[in-house]
């Protein structure tokens, strides 16, 4: 029965763990060791070189700016998208009117109706999202800019994409808006949980909907907020702003690099200049940032769990 | 609690007592005043969200209706007529139904393989303890949080080297492999919650392990899997990244891709109309399908970011 039991184990294991070793785990360590070669990607030849590429790495201009948007892709859009999430979801747990005999806080009518709504661009492909946004942004016949001059506002007509200064924050409000939703609905499942009778005693005690906001419903979701802190971060480094930056802006990520960030000069590196072994380089200081990122968000966040 | 009259909630008077029935505070106006208030104000602000996230999706459906010059001319006019010619034309000459085809049996197949292989390993993970479990465990799940792009550039020789590139079957087994760390990481959560007592009554009986697994555990996490299913569903047909990289023959591409090479190429050519039909079509089944499994994609989608 023993030899049974592991034939049946192997049996079972050997081809989802092996598709899984060939395609992603042994790719990943292969990265890490062409990072330490010259290898271009078009010749099967290549030889070790060091640290050199590390060193080209950090007198590369771009792959600072690259560093940078990322940065600030990471450090801004989490704490945007999972305020306005918390923001929404509490108005739609806590918002409603008070009916009479009904219990002190409700959620608002058609919460679920919301709740639907909202979610629509979490199920759309980030690639589609992003055509349709850049079509909004067309500052000549752009939906957003015709909108505009709609209202008056004919005077004002940004580039959007095409400004150096705003086309980064363009891309990011994009973001904002296809994963915005996402967080309403994981929120307001943590705040349906909480019991009633919390924010009974606190607004008996006089407490306001924001101090009960900040005293009661943050802290009880402090693990979901965490945990959706650190999912957003690694999302904003990673597919998603790839798909967004790449398809959004022209060119080598916007006008004069103002929209590159690392996965796109990875793959820029790698796919369309044949320089391999610089592009896991790149790859491997996106690991590293994400890692961080991951590290200081559970560093800093870490409280005290509270049981209710 | 059941209390017919709470007091409002006064800012300023911190210990107001507790209304017995023959004391009432007079917080009812002022408490209906306060909970109106929020109400219109949370009800402004929802509304103002909805409209946000539905707006660009209903701007793309009337535009994809309009002829080329009015989509330039006024964006936010209705369409004069419904030019269904653009939906066919988009279906047809812009090679939409290929790309849907495409679609359909790059994610049929990996979703299929996705649900097979990551359940195998997952019940093996989850039900048997042999050495290397927890490492095999973690192994898997890890994938979850590297950034993939990492990978994607050895992955373009380890694919090219086995002929597997520009091709349906390796654009398959690639997804099936990306698509396995939060497959296994769900389904080993879900094999554990299930009874042990059913799995050994059957294995008692003479099943053999993967009878036991086919007939009777597989059955039994059908939930587990409609969920799950559902969340690789959106994933694989969503999929851009894997596909832009490891799939660069025309004929071969699948929606996403197609849509965005359609958008650059159709840039010179004009037909701006035909591209909207085609973002639209592209999107129709995924609404569709979220509005149909609505309660399963949440859960499906939350799960990985609560655990």
């Amino acid at each position: 029965m023993h030899h049974g039991k592991y034939r049946f184990i192997v049996g079972f294991l050997t081809v989802p763990l092996g598709l899984y070793a060939l395609f992603v785990v042994w790719p990943f360590i292969q990265s890490i060791y062409y990072s330490f070669t010259d290898w271009s990607g078009l010749s099967p030849e290549f030889k070790m070189v060091g640290f050199d590429n590390y060193t080209r790495l950090v007198h590369d201009d771009i792959f600072w700016k690259s560093l940078w948007h990322s940065l600030l892709f990471a450090l801004v859009l989490p704490p945007v998208t999972i305020g306005l999430a918390l923001f929404l979801a509490f108005m739609i747990n806590v918002g409603g009117r008070r009916r009479k005999g009904g219990p002190v806080i409700s959620g608002v009518r058609g919460s679920s109706f919301y709740k639907i709504v909202y979610f629509f661009p979490q199920v759309l492909s980030i690639a589609i999202v992003a055509l349709l946004f850049a079509f909004a942004y067309n500052p000549d016949s752009g939906a957003i800019n015709s909108l505009l001059r709609g209202v008056g506002l004919g005077s004002v007509q940004p580039l959007w994409l095409g400004d150096p200064g705003l086309a980064l924050w363009c891309v990011m409000a994009v973001l904002v808006w296809s994963t915005v939703g996402f967080f309403v609905v994981l929120f307001s499942a943590g705040m349906a949980s909480i019991p009633a009778d919390l924010y009974e005693a606190a607004l008996l005690d006089g407490a306001s909907r924001a101090t009960t906001f900040f005293r009661i419903t943050l802290p009880l979701l402090w693990d979901t907020v965490q945990s959706g802190w650190v999912y957003m971060g690694i999302l904003a480094l990673g597919a998603e702003s790839f798909a967004v930056v790449q398809i959004m802006t022209t060119g080598p990520g916007g006008p004069d690099y103002s929209t590159t960030v690392m996965v796109l000069y990875v793959y820029q590196k790698a796919f369309r200049d044949g320089q391999a072994a610089y592009a896991t380089t790149i790859g491997v200081a996106l690991l590293v940032v994400t890692l961080l990122f991951a590290a200081v968000v559970m560093r800093l966040g870490r409280r005290e769990r509270l049981e209710y | 609690m059941e209390t017919t009259e709470t007091p409002a909630p006064i800012p300023s008077e911190p210990h107001v007592t507790v209304g017995k029935a023959d004391a009432p505070v007079d917080g009812p106006p002022r408490g209906k005043r306060e909970g109106t208030v929020l109400n219109v104000f949370s009800h402004g602000m929802l509304i103002l969200w909805a409209f946000m996230v539905v707006m660009p999706l209903l701007w793309a459906v009337m535009t994809s209706f309009k002829d080329d010059r009015s989509i330039f001319d006024s964006p936010w006019s209705l369409p004069d007529k419904l030019h269904f010619e653009n939906w066919a034309r988009a279906w047809t000459d812009a090679n939409m139904s290929d790309y849907f085809l495409n679609t359909v049996l790059v994610v049929g197949g990996s979703l299929i393989g996705t649900l097979v292989l990551g359940s195998m390993a997952a019940y093996v993970l989850a039900r048997f303890d042999f050495p290397g479990n927890r490492f095999i465990y973690y192994l898997f799940i890890g994938g979850m949080s590297f950034p993939i792009m990492l990978a994607l550039v050895p992955l373009f020789y380890v694919v090219n080297n086995m002929g597997l590139l520009n091709t349906i079957h390796g654009l398959i087994l690639v997804y099936i492999a990306y698509s396995l760390p939060f497959t296994v990481f769900f389904l080993t959560a879900f094999f554990r919650s299930l009874p042990a007592s059913v799995a050994e009554a059957a294995f008692v009986d003479g099943a053999s392990h993967s009878r036991t697994f086919f007939q009777i555990m597989l059955p039994m996490a059908k939930p587990g899997l409609i969920s799950v299913g559902i969340f690789n569903f959106l994933g694989q047909w969503n999929q851009y990244m894997l596909p832009t990289v490891l799939n660069t023959d025309p004929d071969k591409r699948v929606l996403t891709q197609g849509l965005v090479q359609l958008a650059a190429s159709q840039g010179y050519k004009g037909d701006w109309s035909g591209l909207f039909a085609g973002l639209v079509m592209a999107m129709l089944p995924v609404l569709a399908a979220y509005i149909v499994f609505q309660r399963q994609v949440v859960q499906g989608l939350t799960a990985g970011a609560l655990k």
